[in-house]
C-alpha cells in the first residue's frame, strides 16, 4: 500500500514536471512551432481517448458515441462564451440569437479580467461537461441495456442524431444552425500581453496541458477507487460482478456519464483550440480516430492513451507530412503526392492492430517510480533486487 | 518488456525534440537582413483544398497562383531581386483540418497567404493566421464573415450578399419568377450564405422561397428535385459545391427538372460544364471572369497548361479557364504589389501596405474597402451552352 | 392520377435505394451471423467496387469491365478477410471490430490517394442509365431494375443457403461455431464463402447505386454502409429476408421523410429507427422466427 502511495506521488510529480516542461518549451520556441500545435491537439485527444478508455477499456462497454459528446461540450462552451457585442455578427442569419450573455464576460465584469477569464473558462468547461453528462444520462437510460455490438451501433446512431439536431435551422437562434460559431474565448486569451498588445508570456499551451492533466488525474483517481475496481469486475465478467453485489446498471451508468463528462470537456477544449465550432466535423470518423488512439496506446492503459495521442497526432499532422510533398520523389516517380501520408499512416495502424494487439502499454501504466529505480540501477550497475521480482 | 517500452518512450520523446530542433534551426527571420543567403527567397503560402468537396476547384485556384509564379518568379524590392517560392498546403475542404494546415504554413514562416477556395476553411484558418500576424488574401471565399472583424484578411473577389442579389435580380428580371427553390448544404458557409442572401433579396422583390438542406455525403437528390417540381417553383437556386452539384445536375436532367438552375461562382467549373453537356438543363452562374476577357492572358495560360501534364490534370484534363484560376493569378500579383509598396516582405510591412494596394488585374481593377474586401460592383453571368459543353457570357449584372 | 405523378418519384427512389441497401445489408448480416462481427469495412468495399469500374471502364468495354470489377471486388473481400480478420479469430471480439475499422480507414485513404481526393464521374452504362417514364414520372431504368434484380439475387441466395452443402455448413456455423468445428466443417472456407457472397452482392449493389448517383468519392460508402447495417439490425441480424425487408423499409421511409420537408433529419431518422427497434424488439423484425440464419 505504501508502495502505491509512493507511485501516485511520483506520477503527480511527473505530471507536474511535464507541465513545467511544456511551459519552458512554450517560452523558448516561437509560437508558430509545430511542436506546440501538436502538443495542444494531442493533449485534447489524450483527454478524449482517456475518457473513451474509461468506458471501453475499464468498464468493457463498447461505445462509439464519443464524437457526439465532444460536440455537445464544444457547442455548450461556444454558445455560452460568444461575447455579447459579437453575437450579432456570429448569429448573422438568426438576428443575433436568443442567448445574450457570455459567462466569461459576465464574471469578468464582477471580478475583473484575469479572475473572470480563469473562473469563467473553468466554469464554462464544467458546464460543457455537465451538459454532455446530462445527454449521456438520457441516452444511457435506453442504450445501456443493449449488449456489446448493439451498444456500439446505438451510441453511434445517437451521435448522428444529435449532430442532425445541432444543425437544424429551427434551433438556429441557439446553435447558429449548421454555421460556424466563433469569436468565443479561446486559448490565445490566456497569453499575458503588455499594454501594447504584444505577448510577453505564452500560456496558451501550458494552461491547456494543465487542464487536461488535472482531468486525467481525476479519472485515474476514479479508476483506482472502489468504483474503478467495480468497473473492471464488470468488464471481466458481468455475471460474476453482479453476484459479488455490484449494481450493474448503476455502475455502467456512472461510467457512461463520467466518460461523457470528460469527453464534453475535451470537446470544449477542442473548440478553444480550433477557435471555431461546427457540427459537421464531429462525425463517426472522429470517434474512429479516438478509438484507434485508445487501441494503439493499449486498451485499459491511461498513460498508453496519452502517449499514443501524442504519437498519433504528431504523425498524422506533422512528421509524415513530407510524404505528401512531390519534391521528395526519387527518380521522377510520382509515388509521393497528396494523400500518401494517410496511406502510410493507415498501414502502420493496421500493422499495430494486427501484430501488436496490446498496443504500446498493454494494460500497464507508466510506472514512474519503477522507472526511477530502473535509472538508479542503470547508473549504480546493481542487479535487480530479488525482493522486487518476488513482489511482481 | 518494461525496459523496451521505456526505451521506446524515450525514443519517441527524443524524436519529438529532434523534430522541433530541426524546426527551430532554420526559421527565416521575421525582419529580413538583406545580403544573407537565406533571405533571397520569399515564401508565399497557398492555403487551398486539394481533396474533399472542393478539391477540384481548389486545385484550379492553386493552378492560377502557380502560373503567376511561373510568369513572375521574382520580385524586386528596393532594387534587390528576390525569388518567390510557393508553399502549398492542402486544407482538405474541412474546417477541422484547416487549423493544422494553416499552422503548417505558419511554421514555415510564409510572408503572406493566398486562399482559400471555400469560405468555411478560410474562416477556420483565419484565427491561426491572425494570431501569427500573417496577412491573407482571400481568393474566392465570398462569405462576409471572412474579412469582417478580421484585420488580417483581405480578398480579391466579390461577396455573397452581392452574389445573392445578382441571382435574385436575374431570377426576377429574366424569368419573372415568383417562387424559387433554394438548395443548400448543411455546414457549408458559402452555400448557406448565398442561399440566405438570395432569399432575402428575392423576398424583397416580392418572391417566395422554399429552402431545403442536405447533409454532407448525401448522394440522392431525387426527392429534392421532385419537391421543387411539385411545389411549382419557377427557378432553382443551388449554391452548392462542385462535387454535390455534379450529382444534383445529373439527377435533375434525368427527372427533367424543367426550370432554370442558378448558382454562384462554384458552378463556373469545367466539371459542371462536362456534366451539363448534352443534357436538357438550363444553367446560369455568376462569376468573376469570362474567358476572352483578356485574350493574351487566356492563350498564354492555356499554352502553359498544355505544356505541363500535371497542370492539365489538375485543371480537369482540358484547358478551359476557370474564373477561380484567374483570381488565384490576380491574388498572387496583389501580394507582390503589396511587397513592392511596403518595400519589404516581412508579414507586418505587407499587412500595413495591403489596404492601400491598387492593382489592375485580369479580373479588373482591385482595391480594398475598409473591411479589406475588393470593391467590385459587377458580376459576369454565364449561361451553359449544353451543346458544346462550354459556358457563354450571358450578361454583366451590376448592383450598386 | 396527379397525386401519383407527384409522389411516385419518392417511392421509386425509396424502392431503388432500398434495393441497393439490401444488397449491401446481406454482406453485413451474413458476416455477423457467422463471425459476430460488424464488418465496418463493407461499405468501403462497395465504394472500391465503384471506383474500380471508373478506372477499368476507361480502357475496357463494359462486357469485360463489369465482370472484372465483380471478380476484383470478390477478391478484395476475400483478401480483407484473410489478412485482417483471420489472424484475429481467437482474439476478443472488440479487436476484430477495431481491425474492421482499421481496414475501412485504410481503404478510404487508399481511395483518397488514388483519386487525389476528387469525385470521380461514374460511367453511364448503356441501357441501364437510360431515362424512362413510369406513370408520368421520369427516372433511370436502373431504378426500375433494382428491386427486381435484388429479389432475384436474394431468392438465389436463400436457395443456396437452404439447399446446398455450403449453405448447410453456413447455417451450422452460425448456429454454433465450436460444435461445427468439431463436426469437421472447414470453418475458414465457410467464412471465405460468406465474404465472397457478401462482396459480390456489394459489387452488384455498387453498379446499381452509382448508375443512379454518379459520383464516387472515398467516403461515399460510409453512409450507405451504416444504413445497410441498420437495415440488417432492423430485420433481425443474421436473417437474410429480414435484412432485405429492413432495407426496403429504410429506403422508402428515408424518402418519405425528405418529401415531408425534414431533410436535415433524413440520416438521423434511420438511426432513430434503429434505436427504437433495439428498445422494443432487440432481435429485430425476424430475429427469432426465421430459422435460416447465416
Amino acid at each position: 500500500m505504501i508502495e502505491k502511495k509512493k507511485g501516485s506521488k511520483a506520477n503527480l510529480i511527473f505530471a507536474l514536471g511535464l507541465v513545467v516542461l511544456v511551459f519552458v518549451l512554450e517560452q523558448l520556441l516561437p509560437s508558430s512551432s509545430m511542436l506546440l500545435t501538436v502538443i495542444k491537439k494531442s493533449a485534447i485527444y489524450a483527454l478524449a481517448a482517456v475518457s473513451m478508455n474509461l468506458l471501453n477499456g475499464f468498464t468493457g462497454l463498447f461505445s462509439l458515441g464519443q464524437a457526439g459528446f465532444m460536440m455537445i461540450g464544444a457547442y455548450a462552451y461556444a454558445i455560452l462564451n460568444v461575447p455579447t457585442d459579437q453575437r450579432a455578427a456570429v448569429y448573422q442569419y438568426f438576428d443575433g440569437g436568443i442567448i445574450q450573455f457570455s459567462i466569461t464576460e459576465g464574471i469578468s465584469s464582477v471580478l475583473g479580467n484575469v479572475a473572470g477569464l480563469i473562473i469563467g473558462v473553468l466554469l464554462s468547461l464544467v458546464v460543457a461537461g455537465l451538459v454532455a453528462a446530462v445527454f449521456a444520462y438520457l441516452i444511457g437510460l435506453p442504450v445501456l441495456r443493449f449488449r456489446g455490438d448493439y451498444l456500439a451501433v446505438a451510441t453511434l446512431g445517437f451521435a448522428e442524431i444529435i449532430r442532425a439536431f445541432f444543425q437544424w435551422d429551427k434551433l438556429g437562434p441557439i446553435t447558429n444552425g449548421s454555421n460556424l460559431l466563433r469569436k468565443f474565448t479561446n486559448l490565445a486569451d490566456f497569453n499575458i500581453k503588455n499594454s501594447t498588445g504584444q505577448v510577453i508570456i505564452n500560456l496558451s499551451t501550458t494552461i491547456l496541458v494543465l487542464i487536461v492533466a488535472a482531468c486525467i488525474m481525476i479519472i485515474a483517481m476514479m479508476i483506482n477507487s472502489t468504483y474503478g475496481r467495480s468497473f473492471k469486475a464488470i468488464r471481466d465478467d458481468e455475471t460474476a460482478a453482479e453476484a459479488m453485489g455490484i449494481n450493474l446498471a448503476k455502475h455502467k451508468m456512472t461510467s457512461f456519464v463520467v466518460s461523457a463528462f470528460f469527453a464534453g470537456i475535451a470537446g470544449a477544449l477542442l473548440a478553444m483550440y480550433q477557435t471555431t465550432v461546427q457540427a459537421a466535423p464531429f462525425k463517426t470518423a472522429m470517434t474512429y480516430e479516438i478509438l484507434l488512439i485508445v487501441v494503439i496506446g493499449g486498451i485499459g492503459s491511461l498513460s498508453g492513451s496519452c502517449i499514443s495521442a501524442f504519437i498519433f497526432v504528431g504523425a498524422s499532422e506533422w512528421w509524415l507530412r513530407f510524404l505528401d510533398e512531390e519534391k521528395y520523389n526519387i527518380l521522377n516517380t510520382h509515388i509521393l503526392r497528396s494523400g500518401f501520408r494517410k496511406v502510410v499512416f493507415s498501414v502502420i495502424i493496421m500493422i499495430i492492430v494486427l501484430f501488436f494487439r496490446k498496443g504500446i502499454m498493454g494494460e500497464n501504466e507508466l510506472n514512474i517510480a519503477g522507472f526511477g529505480r530502473w535509472l538508479k540501477r542503470l547508473f549504480t550497475g546493481k542487479k535487480k533486487p530479488a525482493i522486487e521480482t518476488e513482489a511482481k | 518488456m518494461k525496459k523496451v517500452l521505456t526505451l521506446l518512450l524515450v525514443a519517441v520523446m527524443l524524436l519529438g525534440l529532434c523534430a522541433c530542433g530541426g524546426n527551430s534551426n532554420n526559421p527565416t527571420p521575421a525582419n529580413p537582413d538583406p545580403g544573407t543567403e537565406a533571405t533571397d527567397t520569399i515564401k508565399i503560402g497557398i492555403f487551398q483544398p486539394a481533396s474533399g468537396d472542393n478539391g477540384a476547384p481548389g486545385k484550379q485556384e492553386t493552378l492560377g497562383s502557380q502560373y503567376a509564379n511561373v510568369v513572375q518568379p521574382t520580385v524586386e524590392i528596393n532594387g534587390k531581386t528576390y525569388n518567390v517560392e510557393l508553399v502549398i498546403v492542402d486544407n482538405e475542404s474541412s474546417n477541422d483540418k484547416a487549423v493544422s494546415a494553416a499552422q503548417t504554413l505558419v511554421s514555415q514562416d510564409v510572408s503572406v497567404v493566398l486562399g482559400s477556395y471555400g469560405s468555411g476553411v478560410s474562416i477556420a484558418g483565419s484565427d491561426v493566421f491572425g494570431a501569427a500576424g500573417i496577412p491573407c488574401i482571400g481568393v474566392s471565399c465570398t462569405n462576409p464573415q471572412v474579412t469582417l472583424g478580421n484585420d488580417f484578411y483581405f480578398r480579391v473577389c466579390f461577396l455573397d450578399p452581392f452574389q445573392g442579389t445578382v441571382l435574385a435580380n436575374l431570377a426576377v428580371d429574366q424569368y419573372k419568377a415568383q417562387k424559387a427553390y433554394v438548395l443548400t448544404k448543411l455546414g457549408d458557409d458559402y452555400s448557406v450564405g448565398v442561399g440566405n442572401y438570395f432569399k432575402n433579396a428575392f423576398e424583397k422583390l416580392g418572391g417566395e422561397c422554399i429552402v431545403e438542406t442536405f447533409q454532407e455525403g448525401n448522394s440522392d437528390f431525387t426527392s429534392y428535385i421532385t419537391k421543387a417540381k411539385n411545389e411549382g417553383c419557377q427557378i432553382c437556386v443551388a449554391p452548392i459545391s462542385v462535387e454535390a452539384a455534379a450529382l444534383f445536375l445529373e439527377q435533375a436532367a434525368t427527372q427533367d427538372i424543367g426550370m432554370p438552375i442558378l448558382a454562384g461562382d462554384t458552378f463556373d467549373s469545367n466539371v459542371i460544364a462536362g456534366v451539363g453537356k448534352g443534357k436538357n438543363l438550363d444553367i446560369y452562374c455568376s462569376t468573376f471572369y469570362v474567358e476572352g476577357g483578356n485574350p493574351e492572358f487566356d492563350s498564354n495560360f492555356k499554352a502553359w497548361m498544355e505544356s505541363d501534364a500535371t497542370a492539365l490534370a489538375n485543371n480537369g484534363g482540358n484547358t478551359t479557364i476557370a474564373a477561380c484560376s484567374v483570381l488565384g493569378y490576380d491574388a498572387y500579383f496583389v501580394a507582390l504589389e503589396a511587397m513592392k509598396k511596403a518595400g519589404a516582405f516581412d508579414k507586418d510591412s505587407i499587412k500595413a501596405a495591403l489596404p492601400d494596394v491598387e492593382y489592375d488585374g485580369v479580373t479588373g481593377h482591385i482595391a480594398f474597402d475598409e473591411n479589406g474586401d475588393a470593391i467590385r460592383d459587377s458580376a459576369f453571368v454565364k449561361h451553359l451552352n449544353t451543346e458544346t459543353g462550354e459556358y457563354e457570357l450571358f450578361g454583366i449584372q451590376q448592383v450598386k | 392520377m396527379q397525386w401519383i405523378q407527384q409522389n411516385l418519384p419518392y417511392f421509386l427512389a425509396g424502392i431503388s435505394v432500398g434495393g441497393q441497401y439490401a444488397l449491401i445489408a446481406i454482406g453485413y448480416t451474413m458476416v455477423y451471423g457467422i463471425l459476430r462481427l460488424i464488418n465496418f469495412a463493407h461499405g468501403d468495399i462497395f465504394m472500391c467496387a465503384g471506383l474500380m469500374l471508373v478506372y477499368l471502364s476507361a480502357s475496357l468495354p463494359f462486357y469485360v469491365s463489369i465482370p472484372l470489377v465483380l471478380l476484383l471486388t470478390v477478391l478484395l473481400g476475400f483478401t480483407v478477410e484473410r489478412v485482417a480478420y483471420k489472424p484475429l479469430r481467437k482474439a476478443p471480439r472488440m479487436s476484430v471490430m477495431i481491425s474492421a475499422i482499421g481496414v475501412s480507414y485504410l481503404l478510404q485513404n487508399v481511395a483518397l490517394y488514388v483519386t487525389g481526393g476528387l469525385s470521380k464521374q461514374y460511367p453511364a452504362i448503356p441501357w441501364l442509365s437510360d431515362t424512362v417514364t413510369v406513370f408520368g414520372a421520369l427516372t433511370k431504368r436502373v431504378t426500375i431494375i433494382t428491386p427486381f434484380l435484388t429479389i432475384i439475387l436474394i431468392v438465389l441466395l436463400v436457395l443456396l443457403i437452404n439447399h446446398t452443402n455450403v449453405g448447410m455448413a453456413m447455417r451450422a456455423v452460425s448456429k454454433d461455431f465450436e460444435t461445427s468445428l468439431l463436426m469437421g466443417i472447414k470453418i475458414d472456407n465457410v467464412i471465405s464463402v460468406t465474404f465472397i457472397i457478401g462482396s459480390f452482392l456489394a459489387g452488384v449493389g455498387s453498379l446499381l447505386f452509382f448508375s443512379n448517383y454518379t459520383g464516387v468519392t472515398p467516403t461515399v460508402g460510409a453512409m450507405p454502409g451504416l444504413k445497410a447495417f441498420v437495415a440488417a439490425v432492423f430485420g433481425g441480424i443474421g436473417s437474410v429476408p429480414g435484412a432485405v425487408i429492413g432495407a426496403f423499409i429504410i429506403g422508402i421511409c428515408e424518402n418519405i421523410i425528405k418529401a415531408m420537408g425534414w431533410t436535415t433529419f433524413s440520416d438521423a431518422f434511420t438511426f432513430a429507427l434503429l434505436i427504437l427497434i433495439l428498445i422494443f424488439r432487440p432481435t429485430g423484425l425476424f430475429g427469432e422466427k426465421v430459422t435460416d440464419k447465416v
